[in-house]
């Protein structure tokens, strides 16, 4: 596949999206490197979603250029929906469907072949610990477990960037711990993770957290780097020393 | 739209993508047992009521018959009449004026007036008149009762037997109490029809896609590699075979319990049927883009469309007698062509020449409605 010339994953210069006179994101330049786990945070309304939606292919940019596994996304978005897998912030599992089903169906619309499909299903059930599980309805599984399976749902198909919109919503700090294990592993494959999430302990597991307020990008560093430039020894300081000038309240 | 992949592997990983996506909706429509249950439930537990149960209400029909002629001929006439399953003679003897008030009082639903010197007149001149009263405040009963009366009347004079010119011919006048113009009884299958293929085709598509946006998989689904168009084809495929097991249902259920043959040509009929649903799925799906909750789509379908096909489409009210403004809103309602077009073929008889207009109209308005879906679709993308 050629990637132009880039190493990047993802590449964004000047990224910008109006709705009408509001600008939703206004003019982000970030780039994110091959197997990075990339943390994105702000504040509700900040415009998080609506960046990633761009990078995603769901949204077309008002201005600027980005680049996602080497596309376009503004003519590209068929490849790049072919490189990457996506989780969203909602639930994105069927709850009346089986284990077995929900990734057979998900696999099929990504156009894999049966033979692969099969094998790689009981694989992950096996790795997952959901033997007992895999012919129950996903409905009356434990939250954490249905967050683990929707990621490994995501990157089933053999993705270059998995995109996760806030992943882990409503579970406790355990579990939350236990589903960045699997994040780890997927990115120890060379994956690479675009993370939004409002949960300070999970910045602090990514290589490099990004903090947009007001649709720019405030800050951009390791997790490290940033605590010593905000002179702080934790993100949650961090995040409140930038997000305490935003104009745009969590309405 | 540019792509990068090798031509000739899209083709049949689209359809396996199709292949996947249907089996995942038909266990979502199989697993919603309530769900199942309104679908498959609704069209059979309608055509029994509207048919069975209502037209059975004819059996013992008190009816009051006053003899003015008391010979052997009218006595003939009763006895015929009381021997049917379908009426009981009540034999005390009310005197005219006291009709009324056995009317009002609900007592009776139908009097039978014989003149006096019945037997002479009709042996006479070989033919003779009875008044029939009905209550209209009931069509339906009333024009039962009519149309039995009607049979059993005229079995008699066929197989009378006097001296005389023969056969002898008895006229019943009718007169419709309180509801003189009676407007013709619906017939209810091609209604029923209409409204069940509304029910599942716009409704039911309607809900499943937007289902999809408020759960969040809508999202899932639009950054696969899927074509959005295929998204929702896929979703509307299982209500398409649906609809159709339930049209035939219908069908079969009419001609077998109910004995409403189909005059026309079957094929036809399933054929404008087949076009109708696809008006109705355009028109489900246009519902989903443009709405973000079931409750929204479930609201847009019953108050769009719902609603106007059981008010306009002529099932229910005759379109004749609306006001100017809502017989020009009536053209507008899909279930308006889609029921005039059942009742030609199936219960006139009617063949293509008799409905090309109606099949035009419901072939224009599919095409409108599914531009504006791929022009809607594109605002949402974009």
């Amino acid at each position: 596949m050629s990637t132009t010339g880039t190493t990047y994953a993802i590449q964004a210069e000047g990224l910008t999206k109006r709705f009408g006179a509001f600008i939703a994101v206004n003019a982000i330049s970030f780039q994110v490197g091959q197997g990075e786990i990339f943390g994105f945070l702000g504040a509700n309304g900040a415009g998080k979603t609506t960046a990633m939606r761009m990078l995603c292919g769901l949204s077309r940019p008002s201005a600027g250029q980005a680049r996602v596994a080497g596309f376009d996304v503004r003519t590209q978005t068929e490849d790049i929906k072919r490189n990457i897998g996506y989780m969203s912030q909602k639930f994105s599992l069927y709850e009346d469907l089986t284990v077995t089903e929900n990734i057979d169906f998900f696999a099929g619309i990504y156009g894999l072949p049966k033979e692969r499909i099969r094998r790689q299903r009981d694989e992950l059930i096996g790795k997952l610990g959901l033997g007992k599980e895999a012919d129950k309805l996903v409905g009356g599984l434990p939250l954490g477990w249905k967050q683990k399976l929707a990621f490994s749902v995501a990157v089933f198909h053999g993705p270059r960037i998995v995109f996760l919109d806030e992943p882990t919503g409503g579970v406790d700090p355990v579990t939350r711990r236990q589903f960045w294990d699997l994040i780890y592993e997927a990115t120890g494959q060379g994956i690479t993770v675009f993370v939004t999430t409002h949960y300070l302990d999970e910045a602090e597991y990514c290589d490099r957290v990004s903090i947009m307020v007001d649709g720019r990008i405030a800050a951009l560093d390791t997790p490290a780097a940033l605590k010593e430039q905000f002179s702080t020894d934790s993100m949650d300081a961090v995040f409140y020393q930038l997000a305490r000038g935003a104009r745009r309240g969590d309405a | 739209m540019k792509t990068h992949t090798p031509q000739g592997r899209r083709g049949p990983a689209q359809a396996g993508q199709l292949l996947s996506f249907v089996r995942k909706e038909f266990y979502h429509v199989l697993r919603d047992r309530k769900t199942l249950l309104i679908l498959f439930g609704m069209p059979v537990v309608q055509v029994l009521l509207f048919g069975f149960v209502l037209s059975n209400e004819v059996k013992d029909t008190r009816i009051v018959v006053v003899d003015q002629a008391k010979d052997e001929a009218s006595r003939q006439l009763i006895d015929k009449i009381d021997a049917s399953r379908y009426f009981t003679v009540v034999r005390d003897q009310v005197p005219p004026s006291r009709i009324t008030d056995a009317f009002r009082s609900g007592d009776i639903k139908a009097a039978l007036v014989i003149p006096s010197g019945f037997e002479r007149k009709l042996v006479r001149e070989g033919s003779n008149t009875v008044q029939i009263l009905t209550d209209a405040t009931d069509i339906n009963l009333s024009n039962t009762i009519e149309s039995y009366l009607r049979a059993i009347i005229s079995d008699y004079a066929r197989e009378a037997r006097f001296t005389g010119p023969m056969p002898y011919a008895i006229v019943p006048e009718m007169r419709m109490l309180y509801n003189p113009e009676l407007r013709g009884a619906p017939n209810f299958v091609p209604g029923v029809m209409a409204m069940v293929l509304m029910l599942v085709c716009v409704m039911m598509t309607a809900v499943a896609i937007v289902k999809e946006k408020e759960l969040g998989t809508m999202e899932v689904l639009l950054v696969s590699p899927m074509k959005p168009a295929l998204v929702i084809l896929a979703k509307a495929i299982p209500y398409l075979l649906l609809s159709v097991i339930n049209l035939l249902a219908i069908l079969a259920l009419s001609v077998t319990v109910l004995d409403l043959p189909i005059r026309g040509s079957l094929p036809l009929l399933l054929g404008e049927s087949t076009l109708f649903i696809t008006t109705c799925l355009t028109l489900g799906i246009l519902i989903s883009i443009v709405t973000e909750s079931q409750q929204a789509a479930m609201f847009a379908s019953l108050i769009g469309m719902l609603l106007p096909t059981v008010i306009l489409s002529g099932f229910m009210f005759p379109i004749e007698d609306m006001p100017v403004a809502l017989q020009v809103l009536a053209n507008v309602v899909p279930s308006k062509w889609y029921y005039t077009i059942v009742k030609d073929v199936m219960i006139k008889g009617a063949g293509f020449s008799a409905i090309w207009r109606e099949t035009a109209v419901l072939l224009g308005m599919t095409l409108f409605l599914f531009v504006l879906c791929l022009r809607k679709f594109k605002i949402r993308l974009a």
